[in-house]
């Protein structure tokens, strides 16, 4: 899966809500299908439906060993997820600064037009 | 500087709509500028440190099309185009928007209202998502209270969790 491919399977895993009450539990500790399913009043084929999405995103990986074979969260993603998340609300934050040093750029400009009795509209320019 | 801040403000209405609204410190006539004439476009939508947008293509008028591409230091672009439903300068421009990676499921149609009050500029952004699931991983960033698992939790477990 390209960087790309594999968010947009995080997101899609996330996007239900019992996926993310699953996520929720195995962040305490690992935990088996059985113990999954209990607090969910679901089945376990049920339960494991939600797993293999989780796993096919990453976000959730099962023992080889043992019946039980538990499942545990996976970190990796989840960080890919909120980083990229934090990015965007980052860059509007930047975007939005530099557009105020522009305004107040754009508003001296617009001034100095008005005191030389130039009232044409403001024009653009290039740096 | 005035006293009051011009704080960012993120919020989601409905189903599939976000808000950001920010108030800027200039007559509604510079900020329209600022936002649909591409040389100014170009100075300051451009993304995070590393990012410039080289590419800035507005056609403002019903039907009429714009594209942005960003591009980082090292070489990695990202585009987004759309067309122009509505212009009603300078209060108000409805498009739609589609980025080329496409990780919001599909077209997003976008509000952007400029009020001015005492000659500062409150622009209103209104981005309609094509589902609640594409919204909701947009909004949920970190400063909100994160993506249902627990940040504090998810804090605690990244802090004792080794790196393998």
């Amino acid at each position: 899966m390209t960087p790309s491919e594999r968010l947009d399977a995080t997101f899609a895993a996330l996007a239900d809500p019992t996926r993310r009450a699953i996520l929720s539990r195995l962040a305490l500790g690992e935990a088996s299908v059985l113990e999954l399913a209990e607090p969910f009043a679901m089945s376990q084929p049920a339960v494991s439906k939600h797993l293999k999405v989780l796993e096919r995103a990453g976000l959730v990986s099962r023992s080889r060993d043992a019946q039980r074979r538990p499942c545990r969260i996976e970190i990796v993603p989840l960080t890919e997820v909120t980083d990229w998340l934090a990015e965007y609300r980052k860059l509007w934050q930047a975007n939005f600064a530099r557009l105020d040093t522009l305004l107040e750029e754009m508003k001296a400009d617009a001034a100095s037009q008005a005191s030389a009795m130039n009232p044409t509209d403001f024009t653009t320019k290039e740096d | 500087m005035r006293a009051t801040s011009n704080k960012l403000v993120v919020t989601a209405h409905g189903d599939r709509e976000i808000r950001i609204i920010r108030t800027f410190d200039a007559p509604r006539r510079l900020v329209f500028d600022a936002f649909t004439k591409p040389a100014l476009v170009k100075r300051w939508l451009t993304g995070p440190d590393g990012w410039s947008l080289p590419v800035c293509e507005i056609d403002l008028k019903p039907g009429g099309t714009f594209r942005y591409v960003w591009k980082n230091t090292e070489g990695t672009e990202m585009g987004m185009g759309g067309t122009y439903r509505e212009i009603d300068a300078p209060d108000r421009i409805v498009h739609d928007e589609l980025f080329d990676e496409d990780w919001t499921g599909g077209q997003a149609e976008v509000t952007t209202l400029f009020v001015e009050d005492g000659g500062r500029t409150t622009v209103t952004t209104s981005v309609v998502y094509s589902s609640t699931e594409a919204r909701d991983a947009v909004l949920k960033s970190p400063m909100e209270s994160g993506i249902a698992i627990g940040y504090d939790r998810l804090e605690g477990i990244l802090a004792s969790e080794p790196v393998k």
